[in-house]
């Protein structure tokens, strides 16, 4: 693939902006306020990008691309259903806690509404799962370089052995995320969040607009794809009359109410960027603001990949150097059929066809429309959207580690100055962490997929311990604890007791013996959360009522009828929570239909 | 914060802008096989131009207006300088 000058300067301006914000904001960075909290000074629509970039790592742009060439345009569930609802909620019904509460993360809040153990059980849960989640993006990151092939030219001009180029990846994606958030803290993050959000939509909107022209527009996929890629709703009755092998209930609650609520109201990556909006207002408006571009992403993510499913099929630019000397089966459109990585054959599914690499679709269709100069640009908002996906792990770790973790069990009364070189530390040590847990992904693939599986579990029943906490002054410590490790147990046991079809029984589940098939591996996490969440809810409310009730003037500003409405009276009224979140509503009923 | 964050998005795309406009203009136009026949270098790079000037501008002048807070509404103030 040809990069020219133009590209590697276009990278190398991106990066000296990056580091630059970092440097230009060191020189705020006094109290662990600003380090962690960002000072509460930012306004409402910084914050709301920021929101929605933290969650746009490598997950959402990589991925989203990969699940529209695989399921088509029913992908936008994941944000039509399983964002939209969940991010209105948390602005209108529950920033208000997060936000005028005295907690400084989601965790400290479970302390002030519950109990020491519930928060020490959230703390160190969401903590470990940071580490693993930005160890992930980097590995991720690294991998798609090393696939790609852009590094392999400067490296044998440099003499420079090829393994290297991952090592490198991971080197330069760690050092700079470290440098910039050791320099300005929260506020860095937040800066470059906003800075990688318009980058990843100047880098993917000219795509979008070559790939639809290109395909005779929307009408074209229509006619290339058939139905089933084109319709969001038709064929949702049943599992399996659509792609994603889910039914209309599953999807809603499973995906849409427990998944969903359970990301965007109770994970403090993204929480975080709303606690550190210069007013309540502000931080109310955070997620309502996120959620307009989160509506319209589809358009920017999903649609990518259905163009590169619907182009004619042709031989993998990117199978080696030489491009020729792997004989590869052939793909579908852009997407190249999956090669093992130690054998190089391809991998083939349980009826013998070899299996998509679906991850490529995105870097393809770069690599396929974009000539050298805007290619810089496009592979610099791939490279943005991994590391703001790692730096909101690594921001939400140092603040969680700081606060929750060092201070209340390791060194608790130290000064303000003490924290502040605390979590700096943190960052540090995180960032070096996560490389260890991108290394343990090259080695045990399967260690990090078992990893993901308990994190599920453990985030799964997390909703129901909020809504009680937030909606019912009844619920106490002792059953939010009890709630939470039955919910996951719960998870646990139905994802031993299920499995997808076509699935061997271990990772995906069956390990403690068959008794229910499920269409999809999608359906079956789906129910497994449904289950942890009933599970959670239920055991919460059960063991509240049999301990002793909570102190009412411990719950004033935690729990909503003990609370003040926030006054919004001087707002005006395209600033209120309410009328924004109702347009927001609105508008996604809208899309659902165009696109049913 | 001190730093208006369009200060430095509008520097980032104005000067991506402008690299895109001239390596468009200058460019070999086989590049644009590729791209459907499309200069999109150029193309795109006019529309990074204007978005980035359009942020630059209005980081400034909330920047400007931070420091000096407006008594009279004048036309002094309409380039703020560094």
């Amino acid at each position: 693939m040809g990069l020219t000058t133009i590209d590697w300067v276009i990278m190398a301006v991106y990066f000296a902006f990056v580091l630059g914000i970092g440097a230009a904001l060191k020189r705020y960075m006094k109290t662990s306020a600003d380090f962690f909290l960002a000072g509460r000074s930012i306004p409402a629509w910084v914050c709301g990008l920021a929101f929605i970039s933290a969650n746009l790592g490598a997950q959402e742009v990589i991925g989203m691309g990969a699940s529209g060439a695989k399921y088509g345009i029913l992908t936008s569930h994941f944000y039509w259903i399983g964002a939209i609802p969940a991010m209105v909620f948390v602005g209108i019904f529950m920033m208000p806690f997060y936000y005028g509460s005295r907690a400084r993360s989601v965790p400290e809040y479970l302390r002030l509404r519950f109990d020491e153990k519930t928060r020490g059980l959230n703390a160190i849960s969401f903590a470990t799962m940071t580490i693993f989640s930005s160890g992930i993006s980097m590995y991720a990151m690294a991998k798609l370089i090393q696939t790609l092939h852009f590094l392999d030219g400067p490296f044998r001009a440099l003499g420079l052995p090829q393994a290297w180029i991952f090592h490198t990846g991971i080197i330069v994606s760690a050092l700079v995320v470290l440098t910039y958030i050791y320099l300005g803290g929260l506020t860095s993050a937040i800066y470059n969040e906003v800075l990688q959000f318009f980058l990843i939509v100047a880098g993917f909107m000219p795509l979008v607009w070559l790939g639809l022209k290109n395909v005779g527009g929307w009408q074209g996929l229509k006619a290339t794809l058939g139905p089933s890629y084109v319709h969001s709703w038709v064929g949702m009755a049943n599992p399996h009359t659509n792609r994603l092998g889910v039914e209309w209930f599953g999807l809603a609650m499973g995906l849409g109410f427990v998944l969903s609520f359970g990301y965007w109201c109770t994970d403090f990556l993204v929480v975080q960027r709303a606690m550190a909006a210069n007013s309540m207002a502000a931080a109310r408006r955070t997620p309502l603001i996120a959620a307009v571009p989160k509506m319209l992403f589809p358009f920017l993510v999903i649609l990518p990949g259905l163009i590169a499913i619907a182009l004619p099929t042709q031989a993998p630019p990117i199978n080696g150097p030489q491009g020729s000397s792997v004989s590869a089966p052939a793909g579908q459109g852009l997407i190249p059929a999956k090669l093992d990585a130690t054998t190089g054959q391809p991998v083939l599914d349980n009826n013998g066809h070899p299996q998509l690499d679906y991850d490529l679709a995105v870097p393809n269709l770069l690599l396929h429309y974009f000539p050298t100069g805007i290619l810089g640009l496009g592979l610099t908002a791939l490279l943005a959207s991994f590391m703001s996906g790692m730096a909101g792990n690594v921001t939400a770790f140092n603040t969680v580690w700081t606060h929750d973790i060092y201070e209340p069990y390791i060194h608790p009364g130290a000064g303000d100055a003490h924290y502040l070189m605390m979590g700096k530390m943190a960052t540090i040590f995180g960032i070096a962490l996560s490389v260890a847990g991108a290394y343990l992904a090259t080695r045990f693939n399967n260690i990090m997929d078992m990893l993901q599986l308990v994190f599920a579990f453990v985030n799964a029943p997390l909703f129901a311990t909020f809504l009680l906490g937030m909606f019912w002054k009844r619920a106490t410590g002792h059953g939010a604890f009890t709630g939470l490790l039955s919910g996951t147990f719960a998870a646990a046991v139905h994802h031993g007791r299920t499995l997808s079809e076509g699935a061997i029984p271990g990772i995906k589940g069956g390990w403690l013996g068959v008794i229910h098939n499920y269409p999809s591996e999608m359906a079956q996490n789906f129910w497994t959360a449904i289950y942890a969440w009933t599970t959670c809810f239920a055991v919460t409310i059960l063991v509240s009522l049999f301990t002793k009730a909570p102190e009412e003037s411990r719950l004033v500003g935690l729990v909503y009828s003990m609370t003040e409405r926030p006054s919004e009276g001087n707002l005006s009224w395209y600033k209120r929570p309410i009328y924004l979140g109702a347009m927001i509503l609105a508008a996604t009923v809208l899309l659902n239909l165009v696109f049913r | 914060m001190g730093l208006d964050i369009r200060l430095p998005i509008g520097m980032l795309f104005t000067i991506f802008g402008i690299m895109l406009i001239f390596f468009g203009l200058f460019s070999n136009p086989s590049l644009y096989a590729q791209s459907l026949g499309i200069n999109v270098n150029l193309n795109w790079g006019v529309v990074l131009l204007v978005f980035g000037a359009i942020m630059f501008f209005l980081g400034a002048r909330a920047m400007f207006f931070a420091q000096h807070p407006p008594e009279t509404p004048n036309a002094e103030g309409r380039e703020p300088r560094h």
